[in-house]
């Protein structure tokens, strides 16, 4: 295996928007909050910045393509700069070309800066998929949602795994529950309020046997990092974050296409999260992650990661979910920010979003949500569907 | 000798009751009170005449080899496309050869007989697949409406293993101008029904029926079936009565289970007095409109070998009613509803990449690799299976036939349906191959992981701003 990235850079800013329905806010004024944050966050200026990557996925229409619309938005001074772009997972790709970048010695300063502006569309959930997926695809693909991609999986698993569709649906709502109950404690969570068991049971459906809670927030948001090589992390501040691992992994679609998968796992987090451990040096993920921040699109798919992430035994999940094991004070606390479920969704800032929570974590400026000796994170962020997906995985922590 | 190979038909899984529309509509016109009886046939939202046609093509396959068809005719009062071939479209989801002569019969409601005597004419030196079908509305309130049912009919002619030969026929041309349609029309109009009744009806078919009979020199007895169209119930036995017919020689008209199918009813007429003939009886099948034709035939030892001969009961007896007048008009597209922002975003076609990729789009044409034998859909140049890869190793494979079973499924609320929630799955194919489908004609509820499904090809959008219909196949839990 290569040398991998490990403790090779570090974050040293960063910046987080309050996320929501921000029906007053512009994707241009949200990259400026978020900038503006990690700069100050980082002690920098912006003339010390090098290179920038911007991430960006569904609203393309609504911001524009290529990495314009962070130039114009930031007045950056005609600096290097790309757009990255993997369905949700676009945000992770940003800081991942940004590390790596310093990393070669290319540049010393780089900012990874995501954005999404979705409550410009004029209907509810993620912008309609025939837009998005390739004209082929369009014709052959059935008349899909995320939700509904993300059923099937959880239709699978009760199936394979004898669980009545009540007893699944209410494994799920304790996990949409523990995010709700995160969310509460975090003033800039898009929704900042506890939901009983269950409410959660009897909502509305979206996509059999996936109900509203089931589902993250449709969201507008935006998230930023400063990162500059490890050995100069403690010029810019004491408590820097190191990465450890920056692992991404995509589906050849095999998935799908071929009598294999068991559908009740995402192969493409299993892949990832593999050659992350192996990249950090990480033998015991159950003990030796602190906590995570995984991708929470659906209640089924945090179910599902426990097991992909290799945590939960196989199948077993439901028991952590049931003791309490991810909960904010139990031994890997997960989606401390409230996760997409309910700090929100905004496509292109999530990645970064997550990483920025693990940042705070680590840093111990959580209050209410802290968690008791924060060391390592892990995020995970997932483009696309549990068949056919981009996953992106990151490790941080606290010491080189 | 000539005649008739094999049958297959089509009846859409629907019915509405007629009571439903009287209750409906009543009010408005109370005089459908009388023809409250029964029940029709009707499309699913996502059929039309186009994919009946290919459910019935594919349904008399049971009894021939689809390589020895040499010409395809197509026959209907209301297919899709007014300038687009609609028998190639046939012709591609029947995966049928490209060098397969294809024609389409249109204009009166006799069209699918035209077609069936063409066939006939040119039986000695080619197998011609017949397709007829319709999908035919009328005007809410109105007659049309309670008489008009959705079916489709396939018919081989040839010169093989015939089990009804063909004896000869008589045709009338008239311009009887009962119903019309012109450009734009989504309804028939029609003349006072009693004078279709009188002047058209009732003296065509006299007229056709003793031409034949002349013609042939047969008499009344000889004749052991006679299949003619219904205008309604009532008149149907009228007819009976004015050609002399005895009980055992009237053909059931279908009306009050079906209704009145258009260019197909006559086909599915005579499928149904071929499923309960003797051997040697001569069935006598006539259709109306724009003037009618008479078709003679007589049933042969060969019947006994066909694969299924009562597929009309069985599809008679597979239904579900649709409960509900407005999703009826829903799903004819003759009640608009607020469909959201999401439901009006389509996406445009490329009609290059449909040209390119049409063996797979309307044939549902995968691959299946030749190092390792994995069928795949669609068609990629190296292999799905991960432990083979091989680059330019395929042959075509055709998943259009092959049963599968449900690997997962959901019911989506979320994206647009025209009957939601839209379901779809993963279907694992018998003997290989995986993909994704939507599914048609069934409920949430009935669906389980495992169980056992079949291909059908459905219209998947309508692209209103363009003027195309956009067609795939969806996967439907396994009809007996």
């Amino acid at each position: 295996m290569a040398e991998g990235i490990k403790n090779k850079v570090a974050i040293i800013g960063m910046g987080c928007t309050k996320f929501g329905e921000l029906w007053d806010r512009s994707a241009e004024s949200l990259m400026v909050e978020a900038f503006e944050e990690a700069i100050t966050d980082a002690g920098i200026e912006k003339k010390d910045i090098d290179a920038a990557w911007f991430s960006s996925c569904f609203v393309e229409n609504n911001v524009g393509k290529s990495a314009i619309p962070l130039a114009a938005a930031l007045k950056l001074p005609f600096l290097p700069g790309t757009r990255t772009e993997n369905f949700c997972a676009s945000g992770t790709e940003a800081v991942r070309a940004a590390c790596y970048a310093v990393a070669s010695g290319a540049c010393d300063i780089a900012l990874a800066l995501g954005v999404e502006k979705l409550k410009d569309i004029g209907y509810g959930g993620l912008p309609d998929f025939s837009q998005l997926r390739g004209i082929y695809n369009r014709l052959i693909y059935p008349n899909m949602t995320a939700p509904g991609m993300f059923a099937m999986m959880a239709t699978k698993y009760f199936d394979r795994y004898g669980l009545s569709p009540e007893e699944g649906k209410r494994t799920l709502a304790k996990i949409s529950a523990k995010s709700h109950s995160n969310g509460a404690r975090n003033p800039r969570a898009h929704l900042q309020r506890e939901v009983s068991i269950e409410t959660i049971l009897n909502a509305p459906m979206v996509a059999w046997p996936l109900g509203l809670y089931d589902c993250c927030g449709v969201t507008d948001g935006s998230a930023a990092a400063i990162i500059v090589r490890a050995d100069r992390a403690k010029e810019f501040r004491t408590d820097p974050i190191y990465v450890k691992a920056l692992q991404i992994a995509v589906s050849p679609e095999e998935e799908f296409r071929y009598q294999k998968w068991d559908g009740t796992h995402v192969e493409t987090t299993v892949r990832a999260a593999v050659r992350a451990y192996q990249e950090a040096g990480i033998k015991n993920p159950r003990e030796e992650i602190s906590l995570m921040e995984v991708h929470d699109c659906f209640s089924i798919t945090e179910l599902v990661i426990y097991e992909d992430l290799l945590i939960s035994p196989r199948g077993r999940a439901k028991e952590d979910v049931d003791s309490g094991f991810y909960h904010l004070d139990g031994s890997l606390p997960s989606n401390s920010d409230g996760g997409l479920k309910s700090f929100g969704h905004p496509i292109g800032a999530s990645g970064l979003r997550m990483i920025y929570e693990i940042y705070k974590q680590v840093q111990g400026k959580c209050g209410e949500r802290q968690i008791k000796n924060a060391r390592i994170g892990l995020s995970h962020n997932l483009g696309g569907f549990p068949a056919n997906c981009v996953i992106g995985i990151t490790i941080w922590g606290n010491e080189l | 000798m000539v005649g008739i190979s094999a049958c297959g038909l089509y009846l859409p899984r629907y019915r509405l009751k007629r009571e439903t529309l009287f209750q409906a509509m009543g009010w408005f016109n109370p005089g459908i009170k009388g023809m409250a009886r029964g029940e029709k046939a009707i499309a699913n939202y996502d059929e039309d005449s186009l994919t009946m046609a290919v459910a019935a093509g594919r349904d008399s396959f049971t009894d021939m080899d689809r390589a020895k068809i040499d010409a395809l005719y197509l026959a209907s009062t209301t297919l899709p496309y007014k300038e687009r071939g609609n028998a190639a479209i046939l012709n591609e989801a029947l995966n049928l050869s490209s060098d397969v002569r294809t024609s389409e019969y249109s204009g009166p409601l006799k069209a699918g007989t035209s077609a069936l005597i063409s066939a006939l004419n040119e039986a000695g030196s080619q197998t011609t697949l017949v397709c007829a079908t319709d999908c035919r509305i009328g005007k809410p309130g109105g007659n049309q409406e309670a008489l008009c049912g959705d079916g489709a009919a396939a018919i081989i002619i040839g010169n093989e293993r015939i089990i009804a030969t063909f004896e000869g026929h008589y045709s009338l041309s008239y311009d009887f101008p009962d119903h019309r349609r012109i450009e734009g029309d989504k309804f028939n109009r029609s003349w006072e029904e009693r004078w279709v009744r009188e002047e058209g009806y009732s003296k065509t078919i006299m007229e056709v029926f003793h031409s034949i009979l002349r013609k042939y020199g047969l008499h009344l007895q000889d004749i052991a079936k006679v299949v003619y169209p219904p205008l309604s119930a009532r008149d149907h036995g009228e007819m009976a009565k004015s050609l002399g017919l005895k009980p055992e020689q009237i053909q059931s008209s279908l009306i009050e289970e079906m209704g009145h199918t258009g260019c197909a009813h006559p086909f599915i007429m005579l499928i149904g007095a071929l499923e309960e003939a003797k051997i040697g009886d001569k069935i006598l099948t006539i259709s109306y409109g724009g003037g009618g034709d008479a078709l003679l035939f007589q049933v042969t030892e060969e019947i006994r070998e066909l694969k299924n001969r009562s597929k009309l009961k069985n599809q008679l007896s597979q239904k579900e009613e649709l409960k509900g007048y407005e999703k009826y008009l829903s799903f004819r597209d003759v009640l608009p509803k607020e469909i959201g922002i999401r439901g009006e975003e389509i996406a445009p076609t490329s009609l290059s990449l449909h040209w390119r990729e049409r063996k797979s789009i309307l044939g549902l044409f995968g691959f299946k690799c030749k190092a390792c034998g994995t069928p795949q859909f669609p068609q990629e140049r190296i292999c799905i299976n991960p432990d083979c890869g091989a680059i330019d190793q395929m042959e075509d494979y055709p998943f259009s036939d092959k049963k599968g079973k449900l690997f997962t499924y959901t019911g989506d609320n979320l994206t647009f349906s025209e009957d939601p929630p839209a379901l779809y799955g993963i279907v694992d194919f018998e003997g290989g191959g995986r993909y994704w489908f939507d599914i048609t004609d069934c409920p949430l509820e009935t669906l389980k992981v495992g169980q056992a499904v079949e291909m059908t090809f459905r219209r998947k959008y309508r692209d209103r701003a363009r003027s195309l219909y956009g067609y795939f196949w969806k996967a439907m839990p396994l009809r007996e």
